[in-house]
């Protein structure tokens, strides 16, 4: 009796509590891992130097983030989507169809995509998206046919490349970067070594083509990673021909482990990037419920101390973690402060 | 070979002391089955020594911890312009604003002892990033003191920490693009001269996460409170409901079909994938219930459903191991069927219970999955308050503290992923010991 009794009493104590929770006071941000480190950064900052509670930064994958986003307005929902790719128009009418109508874009900055080898390995120093292309599709066009991928070793693509055998490790589908990786890499070298007009002056539309472009090559000389960079990385240490895939930020925090490859000539760096010439980069994104500002406390200033010169700008701590800055962020700062939602205003 | 199946009575062959073919055969077997057992049991404890060494070897270091003492000028033309010591006109001075005071310590350090280095270029990155926060701190906590030169023991940066536990070298640094080779020459000399030294790291265990941009700060605070009220209200939903649910099936209800489906269920509930409680979990008490997201409460309620089939089988088994004499006893003397199992069952019962309590909480404390559905797989760095307030706050978890860690890109964390590991360890080891010795006490046999 005496053990019912206590259930009874603890149950009510807790639905009691939970009616009287207070309002939640701290900005709660969720989605793309890429964005993460970034975010956490300036929420470290932003609660050292703001009398708001230090917001709270999930991580899951621009798209997770996105959909948790679009659940609806409210105290249960969350504030801030991080994304390391635009919204899609699907997911704003999805937005749209559970009341979140007012949505801020930001775009913090750009992210460059690295070519990253062991710093002791074969000499991968320097690539070009058509040799991607030839080492990773799944068929590719010679002699005026699709067939299987036959290439085993990179010399065979390129004799300037070195003798050992393909082994890539690339995001996984559930990664914004894999996009990237299909589109400014894959597609593109598609297109420059010809096989794209090739293919469809054999009879594909340009869709079918576009996607035979894309596809991956499935024999196992080339891994999805479907966890972090840190595990690309360790996939890298165990096998000295690998060649990976990672963010510039994740290879600028280890440069002493990883050599870079350059892309067409150009080597990575937050310059090359900035001025677009390295091709492989994309911009980063948050996405603010405007209906949220005012109702949760600090989250405009969360928002504006994102953007901020000091933080977002070139020598800011983001740009050291390996953030490219955007060069017209005066034009975001504008834009948040004066709340302008996605389609009221450019 | 023969002389059994001829099973004539045959008087056997041959001296006592000889075996025969047939028992030096099953002899055989016995040792054979002996050796296998050995092979496992080694199996099993290599993998474990392994298992325990490299997380000890990899984590001890995060236990100890690099710091740089400095004498820091507060200058107040920097920190407060106008001079009247108004704290929140001085709070409008943000961290980035601290940061030259703290480089023109370590540069007048550098000057002090006379270090000379060649090609030696921003000294300051010996300190973390986090000494300026602590500045800031300090100097709005104590206005009185701007203008002072206060002595502050702030930590080194994760490179020179790293560089003191054998992760960074002369070689790495040459390549690494945050530390140079000269920077760690000049934290010799600073050890040397005594500013450097590598103490006991407490916040480790105290501090909250911190961003990656500054690893050595990170500690396991919030992560440990969190998994903390996370058992609170595991243990007080899940012990009592755990027990009246078991008492009354074992003891009252009629065994009928509908309660052999409930055990049936109870049983497959405790092999479920605990992935699942935590999309039951989102869907009912985030989104249906409305409680907050990444709260402890949620984590504890979700962890609660996954903890109960643990105890309800456990408590039925203590229950049905008291013997059918004692109930008889009691009944037989006039007890009721309640005054017979709450004054003589469950007391004998109560340490086979709590075992399996312990033993549930124990599952519950290191499980991952669940909470990262309800939102606690996330950066936290404020301290949840004191419960009840507490309990609907914002927390990690120590499990998911890990599995954050090791995602991250500077090579620090790793180590701190390991430390956090051996915490989480030394938790569970500390809650089976207490399993352990409350059977040794109290359990009776009969």
């Amino acid at each position: 009796m005496l053990n019912a009794k206590l259930t009874v009493s603890t149950v009510a104590i807790f639905a009691v509590s939970a009616t009287a929770a207070a309002a939640r006071d701290q900005v709660q941000v969720a989605g793309s891992s890429t964005v993460l480190p970034y975010a956490s950064i300036v929420a470290e900052a932003f609660g050292e130097n703001f009398d708001f509670p230090t917001p709270v930064v999930e991580s899951g994958g621009s798209s997770a983030g996105l959909k948790r986003f679009c659940e609806g307005v409210g105290e249960n929902t969350l504030d801030i989507a991080n994304a390391s790719r635009k919204i899609r128009e699907g997911e704003v009418a999805a937005c749209a169809d559970a009341g979140v109508t007012d949505i801020i874009e930001v775009r913090i900055g750009y992210d460059g995509i690295v070519f990253a080898s062991q710093i002791n390995g074969p000499a991968f120093t320097a690539f070009t998206e058509d040799q991607w292309y030839m080492a990773l599709a799944e068929q590719v066009y010679m002699d005026g046919e699709l067939k299987a991928n036959p290439f085993t070793m990179w010399n065979e693509i390129d004799p300037s490349l070195p003798a050992t055998d393909i082994q890539a490790f690339i995001p996984g589908t559930k990664h914004g970067t894999r996009e990237v990786f299909e589109e400014k890499v894959l597609l593109v070298g598609c297109e420059a070594s010809g096989a794209m007009e090739g293919m469809m002056s054999a009879g594909l539309d340009e869709d079918a083509a576009e996607d035979a472009c894309m596809s991956v090559r499935t024999d196992g000389r080339s891994v999805d990673i479907d966890g972090d960079y840190t595990e690309t990385l360790a996939r890298i240490d165990a096998n000295s021909n690998g060649v990976g895939v990672f963010g510039l930020a994740f290879y600028e925090n280890n440069t002493d482990k990883l050599k870079v490859a350059t892309m067409s000539g150009v080597a990575p760096s937050t310059e090359t990037i900035s001025t677009g010439e390295y091709p492989v980069s994309r911009p980063l994104y948050f996405y603010i419920k405007a209906a949220h500002i005012g109702v949760i406390p600090g989250l405009k200033e969360f928002a504006q101390f994102f953007v901020a010169d000091e933080i977002a700008g070139p020598d800011g701590p983001l740009a050291e973690y390996g953030l490219v800055s955007d060069p017209v962020l005066a034009d975001t700062q504008m834009m948040i402060e004066a709340e302008e939602t996605m389609g009221s205003g450019s | 070979m023969t002389d059994i199946s001829t099973s004539d009575g045959a008087p056997r062959k041959g001296s006592l002391l000889q075996q025969d073919a047939r028992t030096q055969k099953r002899n055989a077997a016995e040792r054979r089955f002996q050796i296998y057992g050995i092979i496992a049991v080694s199996v099993a404890v290599l993998a474990l020594i392994f298992l325990l060494s490299s997380i000890v070897r990899n984590g001890i270091g995060a236990f100890s911890q690099t710091f740089i003492t400095l004498d820091v000028v507060l200058a107040e033309d920097k920190l407060d312009k106008t001079g009247n010591r108004d704290r929140d006109e001085m709070a409008k001075v943000s961290t980035f604003g601290y940061s030259p005071l703290i480089k023109a310590a370590i540069e007048d350090r550098i000057a002090a002892e006379g270090i000379e280095i060649e090609g030696l270029s921003k000294p300051a990155d010996l300190i973390s990033k986090q000494a300026a926060a602590d500045l800031r701190d300090f100097v709005l906590a104590n206005t009185d003191r701007v203008g002072d030169t206060v002595e502050f023991k702030f930590l080194a940066s994760g490179r020179i920490d790293g560089y003191y536990k054998g992760r960074v070298t002369m070689a790495s640094a040459e390549l690494d693009r945050n530390i140079s080779p000269e920077q760690l020459m000049l934290a010799d000399a600073l050890m040397e001269a005594g500013a450097l030294e590598r103490t006991f790291n407490w916040d480790f265990i105290t501090a909250p996460d911190a961003s990656e941009n500054r690893p050595e700060a990170s500690g396991l605070g919030v992560a440990i409170l969190g998994s903390f009220y996370m058992m609170i209200v595991v243990l007080f939903l899940a012990l009592p409901i755990g027990v009246a649910a078991s008492i009354y099936l074992e003891e009252f209800a009629p065994k009928n079909r509908l309660t052999d489906l409930i055990e049936v269920n109870i049983s497959n509930l405790a092999a479920v994938p605990s992935i699942v409680f935590g999309i039951l979990g989102l869907a009912i008490f985030i989104n249906f219930a409305g409680l907050p997201q990444s709260a402890p409460i949620v984590g504890g309620l979700v962890l609660t459903l996954m903890t109960l089939p643990t105890i309800i089988i456990a408590t039925r088994a203590s229950l049905k191991s008291v013997p059918p004499s004692i109930r008889e006893a009691a009944l037989g003397v006039g007890a009721s069927k309640m005054q017979t199992v709450f004054h003589h069952v469950l007391p004998l019962a109560a340490p086979g219970i709590l075992t399996g309590t312990i033993i549930g909480l124990a599952q519950a404390l290191g499980e991952t999955a669940p909470l990262l559905l309800i939102g606690m797989v996330a950066f936290v760095r404020e301290y949840p308050a004191a419960p009840p307030e507490g309990f609907f706050d914002p927390a990690s978890a120590l499990p998911v503290q890990i599995y954050n860690w090791t995602t991250r890109s500077d090579p620090a964390f790793v180590e701190r992923a390991s430390g956090a590991i051996i915490v989480l360890l030394l938790f569970l080891l500390m809650m089976n010991l207490v399993a352990i010795i409350l059977r040794r006490r109290f359990e009776r046999r009969w």
